[in-house]
């Protein structure tokens, strides 16, 4: 159970997080999500008793950090961003280095630890020398020695490679299925395939604290279709495509060169999820003897809630999320 | 401070500072650094050494330990200056810092691994005892009080360096604040005799040269070995403060 009472912190006159509080129980995998300086790291070292927080309260099974640092970093298993590590250790040395430091017998955790890690290859490579992929792996067994209850990862799917990437995810899925863990990412597809819960974060404060599915439905299930026909002039398309139902505001895009098509027009569509307008849009344009050449999903409704609550303006969610569509 | 001090009362924090140093060795005797460092500094010594000893035929190392505190002054700093700085540029500050460690137990790590280098420096010049003995009758008292004063005058400079190496990323800065600092206490005498005769005796209590010089010539007061305590805990208690900063 990790709880956050009010935590602010500043650096000079920067507030770098805002009067934030949220509690996580046991077993939750969350997303911290938003954009780049949001306050994401802040908060983490904050809970990782890297920073003290400016004012107000964190506590870990209703401990305050503060007061028993030593006994809350020994629940935490920590990897900060791009996981910094000593780069002129071998891999075995540096494990066994950590597991002194955390009082785990070495002889007995280090090997498994390499073989859920998938470090078994390596162990005798000096750090300096593994690829990004690997590296992060070390942090991820870093954080994992000493079987903590909390896992906090920084960005760890940043830098990698699409099939590290993946591999990374079940990784975290796996190790969340027994432990609390909070994920920080700008990737929305990430929240969605990993977290129960997303946290959203803006310029400090927290601007949406929801069950992953739950914050889809909260903003309007709205997604952005972006369409490219041929055939017809624009005009004539919008007019045909604003009668299927489900259709909510059309705009101009840039349009794309086309073989043998002098004048595609392509448009987006904000449309309703749940009415799937889709095979209608899509008979709209056959009728008519139309060409289609694109019909595709731009962004999906999460990705609008992000970009409506961490966008310059602050509005109103349920106002903005429409706005972000048009 | 208030809240950062708490945890000392943890069992097994002698341990935790012995892993840490037991790490920062391993670092520094694998790289090269270690080996040009000492290299170099038994080069420049040895040179102070051996012209004592066959130009002016001299069977002592009168020479090398007048000049001791200004080659650490030099050398020292060069051990340090990583230490710190090294673990803010990387990065790495935040996994160890996030480690079940205090900053204490960093400290106090840190600062056995820079002493334990700085007398692994030292070491090997003991060869010029043997030279000396070999073809003299040398006066035992100062070579003792010498490398007594010497282990003292290391952990002093070592103190210095880390807390240089703890307010910057940089680790040229941080050298040149060790060195700065070093050099101002070990030659401090040399230029106090434009002062008026009050003012140097009450400066002359801060002079790192004036202590070390009185140790070597075989004098064992303990005011000397006090000022060399004081300086060492004076530093790691501040590279403690600094390293607490941080956090808040």
């Amino acid at each position: 159970m990790i709880e956050l009472s009010h935590v602010s912190r500043t650096f000079g006159a920067f507030r770098a997080v805002d009067d934030i509080s949220f509690s996580i129980p046991s077993g939750q995998i969350v997303g911290l999500l938003g954009p780049n300086g949001a306050g994401k790291t802040t908060t983490m070292r904050m809970i990782t008793g890297f920073l003290a927080p400016s004012s107000g309260t964190i506590s870990i099974d209703g401990t305050d950090v503060a007061d028993a640092p030593i006994a809350a970093k020994r629940k935490i298993g920590y990897m900060p961003e791009s996981a910094p590590l000593y780069s002129d250790m071998i891999v075995d040395d540096y494990l066994r280095y950590v597991a002194a430091m955390q009082g785990v017998d070495a002889n007995a955790k280090v090997p498994s630890l390499a073989g859920v890690c998938g470090l078994t290859d390596v162990m005798h490579k000096n750090i300096s020398e593994l690829s990004r992929g690997y590296k992060q792996r070390v942090g991820l067994a870093h954080a994992l020695m000493q079987d903590p209850e909390i896992l906090i990862l920084d960005e760890p799917t940043n830098g990698l490679d699409p099939n590290q990437i993946i591999e990374v995810r079940n990784l975290i899925k796996e190790i969340g299925r027994t432990r609390t863990v909070i994920v920080s990412t700008h990737i929305l597809a990430e929240v969605e395939m990993i977290c129960d819960r997303v946290i959203i974060i803006s310029k400090g404060k927290i601007v949406a604290d929801s069950p992953t599915e739950e914050l889809r439905g909260h903003f309007g299930r709205r997604m952005t279709l972006r369409l490219t026909v041929g055939g017809c002039t624009r005009d004539e398309l919008v007019c045909a495509l604003s009668s299927v139902r489900g259709v909510g505001a059309v705009k101009d895009a840039n349009s794309t060169q086309i073989r043998g098509e002098a004048h595609p027009i392509s448009l987006m569509l904000s449309v309703d999820e749940d009415e799937e307008p889709r095979p209608a849009l899509f008979r709209q344009v056959v009728d008519r003897g139309w060409t289609l050449y694109e019909l595709a999903v731009q962004t999906s409704s999460l990705e609008d809630v992000f970009r409506a609550l961490t966008a310059d303006t602050p509005v109103d969610p349920g106002e903005s999320a429409k706005e972000a569509t048009r | 401070m208030t809240t950062s001090s708490a945890p000392r009362s943890t069992t097994q924090r002698p341990h935790i500072a012995a892993v840490i140093m037991k790490r920062e060795l391993g670092a520094y005797f694998s790289g090269p650094i270690a080996y040009i460092v000492t290299g170099l500094f038994l080069l420049l010594s040895g040179i102070l050494f051996f012209s004592a000893f066959f130009l002016q035929d001299r069977a002592e190392l009168r020479r090398f330990f007048d000049n001791l505190p200004i080659l650490l002054s030099f050398f020292i700093p060069a051990l340090t200056m990583r230490l710190f700085a090294e673990e803010k540029r990387s990065g790495t500050i935040e996994t160890l810092m996030t480690l079940p460690v205090t900053e204490l137990d960093v400290v106090w790590g840190k600062f056995a691994a820079a002493w334990i280098s700085a007398i692994a420096m030292l070491a090997p010049t003991v060869s010029y005892v043997v030279t000396v003995a070999l073809f003299g009758r040398p006066d035992p008292g100062p070579i003792v009080g010498g490398y007594l004063g010497a282990l003292f005058l290391c952990a002093a400079f070592s103190a210095i360096g880390l807390f240089a190496s703890s307010v910057t990323k940089n680790q040229i800065i941080s050298f040149f604040i060790a060195f700065g600092i070093s050099i101002v206490l070990s030659t401090m005498d040399y230029f106090l005799i434009f002062l008026p005769g009050t003012v140097v005796h009450f400066l002359s209590y801060f002079s790192a040269g004036a202590h070390f010089s009185s140790i070597s010539r075989g004098i064992l007061d303990t005011r000397d070995l006090l000022y060399f305590v004081s300086v060492t805990l004076l530093f790691l208690v501040l590279t403690v403060e600094v390293e607490q900063r941080e956090r808040r």
